[in-house]
């Protein structure tokens, strides 16, 4: 591998793939921004039906201009009569979806097959016409691209820029389609005419990314950069932007892998590069990758562990030295079998939580095998047991809920109880003595 | 046209692929999965290729694992990127099928000296071919029965399909209505599933290098489809999708032969022509079929669904 070949093709020091290069890179950028509304209305599939029904058009094309002298192979002519067609497959999609029994993926697939098996027939047509050479129509299947030239690039970068602009300037109406259609449609919005602006800017992202991508493969330029960049953020605008970037690092470095490698499909090579760039998404993504999601959930889990234990640990002390009569709760060392009995806890996974809660410090085995609290441990214990209580009272009062049920009906929410939520409480129950005794039997 | 025996083994060769489609093809339309068809077929491209350059043969059976366990791959990792990354199934189903499909197609260009296959055979199949590889059934004195191989193969894959779809029809009935009731009645959905894709999978192989993953793409969805807006019987379901799968064949390979011919050109791909006149049987059920377009006016719908 020729590596200061590629720095140079990389760093578009390359005069002749140059061109392709940053056009591929446009490309990924457009396509990751209209994609990301694609994704988030549920339609990433469309695309898909959308660049097989190019095809059609594509081939019909091809045989108007041979008809009429000219061309057959002007791109703006092909890319027009794929523009139609594509239009046309989508409409059919919405229109049997509004007008049948049949759901999404039936009207998706119904159109992508049967357009592109029409594609297929006339294509195969076409390249019998006489004094006109249809080879490189192909190329539109699978892409390439080698063929892209000046005149082409003007053609690329000019419909991606009217693209994003058009994007821009619908992006609050883009925003609350893909949010809530229905919400829109109440207020009055054109949901039906916002659905065919979107397809319209994905038709256009597709038509003019087939010539290199090829249309089997087009799609993973609408899909894969903004569900990858889904992983990293909750915000829109923020996955806007990571998607457009995911989109415009693939295209680049495909396109620049494939300049290089003649052999090397351009297309394949973004789509790979794009997949790659999604799994790392997907497994250590900030927001939603399956890592992090498992740590924060391990996290919560040992949390609400530690909780449970310090609690049954207080309710017993509480049990134990009759706290009714207001005399201070003493900070005694209790048996391990009765803090098993009073929760059920299976034995190995007691004496997990007593583990953990030994290296925070909350609690302590003696040598008899009984444990105590430490300091810490006990002020926490009565902190999270007069949480809970404050808890329970508020859901007894506020909610009526029986005080027998209320038990289990606290536990799901007390662990997420802040600061601030706790004072809103004692502010609501108008209690802010330290000790609040459980309104149930423990 | 010039009516020959090639045309017959073509017919047979289509129709029995369309049938074999078909019967999959509607499960998966009463599952809302019709597109996983479409990532199957496109899926078992790197299947194909991995099994060349590893047993350097184009042996059909090494090439029939291969691509069946790529399809079996497609369903599994779609479920996955599904449940662990929780993303939508169509963007994963998309992201997963076009990744293996570059794969394939990488490998294809980068051992092009060692794998003699063609991505465009993957597609367009070469209906027109299997007349030429011949298998004989009967020879006596007066007789010579020989049908094309690919339709011993596709008979073969109906037959496996009718079989699994016999044995586990009440399974998958009731996991593709009713998932939940299926599990708590102990039917195992998710195995019914992955069993549909297996079919799906070896089907889609199956049919491939006869004719094409346009015919099964086309096969799988729009004849159950077509059928879906006719009747709203499983059984009836079943057999009128094969029907129209049938007749989408026969008049598909007749008006390849017999269309071009009109504007004065040479015959077209049968392939492509069976999925349009399938499309044109679905034009029809959804214009004129007992809830069509051209009858709305009588009988107005109570709501829109969206």
């Amino acid at each position: 591998m020729d590596l200061e070949l590629l720095r140079e093709t990389l760093l578009l020091e390359q005069h002749n793939t140059r061109l392709v290069v940053i056009s591929v890179a446009l490309l990924g950028a457009t396509a990751g921004l209209i994609g990301s509304f694609l994704l988030l209305r549920k339609q990433s599939l469309l695309g898909d039906a959308l660049s097989h029904a190019t095809l059609p058009g594509i081939g019909i094309a091809f045989a108007l201009m041979s008809a009429m002298g000219l061309s057959g192979k002007n791109l703006p002519g092909l890319l027009t009569g794929a523009t139609i067609t594509g239009l046309l497959g989508v409409l059919l999609v919405l229109a049997i979806r509004r007008t049948t029994r049949l759901k999404d993926d039936a009207a998706m697939g119904i159109v992508l097959s049967v357009f592109f098996g029409l594609g297929v027939a006339i294509l195969n047509m076409v390249q019998t016409i006489p004094g006109q050479s249809s080879a490189g129509l192909d190329s539109f299947i699978y892409g390439s691209t080698a063929s892209i030239v000046w005149s082409d690039f003007h053609l690329i970068t000019g419909t991606l820029l009217i693209t994003t602009a058009a994007t821009f300037l619908l992006l609050k109406e883009l925003t609350l389609l893909c949010f809530d259609s229905h919400f829109a449609s109440t207020q009055g919005w054109p949901t039906l005419w916002l659905d065919i602006i979107l397809m319209a800017l994905v038709t256009a992202v597709t038509v003019i990314g087939l010539q290199a991508v090829g249309l089997i493969l087009i799609i993973a330029f609408l899909i894969t950069p903004p569900t990858a960049a889904r992983f990293w953020t909750n915000q829109l605008g923020h996955m806007l932007w990571i998607a457009t970037l995911i989109g415009a690092v693939s295209g680049w470095i495909g396109a620049s892998l494939s300049a290089l490698y003649s052999d090397l499909p351009a297309g394949a090579i973004i789509v790979i590069t794009a997949a790659i760039i999604f799994l790392i998404s997907m497994i250590f993504g900030k927001t939603r990758g399956v890592l992090p999601r498992y740590l924060r959930h391990l996290k919560l889990q040992r949390k609400i562990g530690r909780q449970h234990l310090l609690r049954s640990t207080y309710e017993i002390l509480e049990n134990t030295q009759n706290h009714q009569n207001h005399s201070p709760l003493k900070n005694l060392p209790i048996p391990m079998e009765q803090l098993r009995r009073h929760r059920y806890w299976a034995k190995g996974e007691l004496s997990k939580l007593i583990r953990q809660a030994r290296t925070e410090d909350h609690i302590e085995q003696q040598p008899s095998g009984e444990l105590r609290l430490s300091e810490s441990g006990f002020g926490e214990a009565s902190r999270i047991t007069r949480n809970h209580r404050l808890w329970e009272l508020y859901l007894i009062k506020h909610a009526d809920i029986a005080p027998s049920h209320v038990d289990r009906d606290a536990d799901m929410v007390e662990h997420l109880l802040g600061a601030e939520i706790v004072q809103q409480l004692e502010a609501q129950l108008a209690l802010t003595k330290p000790d609040i005794q459980s309104p149930h039997q423990i | 046209m010039n009516w020959t025996i090639n045309d017959l083994h073509i017919i047979l060769v289509g129709t029995l692929c369309a049938i074999a489609c078909a019967l999959p093809g509607t499960f998966l339309l009463l599952r809302r999965m019709s597109m996983m068809g479409d990532a199957i077929s496109h899926a078992v491209l790197p299947g194909l290729a991995i099994a060349f350059l590893l047993t350097g043969t184009r042996s059909s059976s090494w090439m029939f694992l291969g691509a069946a366990l790529a399809g079996i791959f497609t369903a599994l990792f779609t479920q996955w990127i599904t449940r662990f990354g929780k993303v939508e199934r169509g963007a994963a189903m998309g992201i997963v099928f076009t990744t293996l499909f570059a794969l394939g197609l990488i490998i294809i260009k980068q051992s092009a000296d060692h794998v003699d296959l063609d991505p465009a055979c993957v597609l367009y199949g070469a209906l027109e071919y299997t007349p030429l590889h011949l298998v004989t059934l009967l020879e006596t004195s007066d007789h010579l029965i020989q049908i094309p191989r690919a339709a011993l193969l596709l008979a073969g894959t109906l037959i496996f399909n009718i079989l699994i779809i016999t044995l586990f029809f009440k399974e998958l009935t009731l996991s593709s209505f009713d998932p939940h009731l299926a599990q708590t009645q102990g039917f195992r959905p998710m195995l019914m599933h992955y069993l549909l894709m297996t079919m799906v999978a070896i089907t889609t192989v199956a049919a491939f290098e006869a004719v094409g993953s346009i015919i099964v793409i086309a096969m799988l969805i729009v004849p159950p489809a077509t059928a879906y807006l006719l009747t709203r019987r499983l059984s009836t379901l079943i057999i009128t999708s094969l029907s129209i799968a049938a007749l989408s064949a026969i008049l598909g390979h007749l008006s390849s032969q017999a269309l071009p011919h009109l504007l004065g050109l040479p015959e077209t791909s049968s392939s492509g022509m069976i999925a349009t006149t399938a499309g044109l049987l679905f034009l029809l059920a959804w214009l004129l079929g007992p809830d069509g377009l051209l009858k709305k006016q009588k009988k107005p719908p109570l709501r829109n669904p969206r």
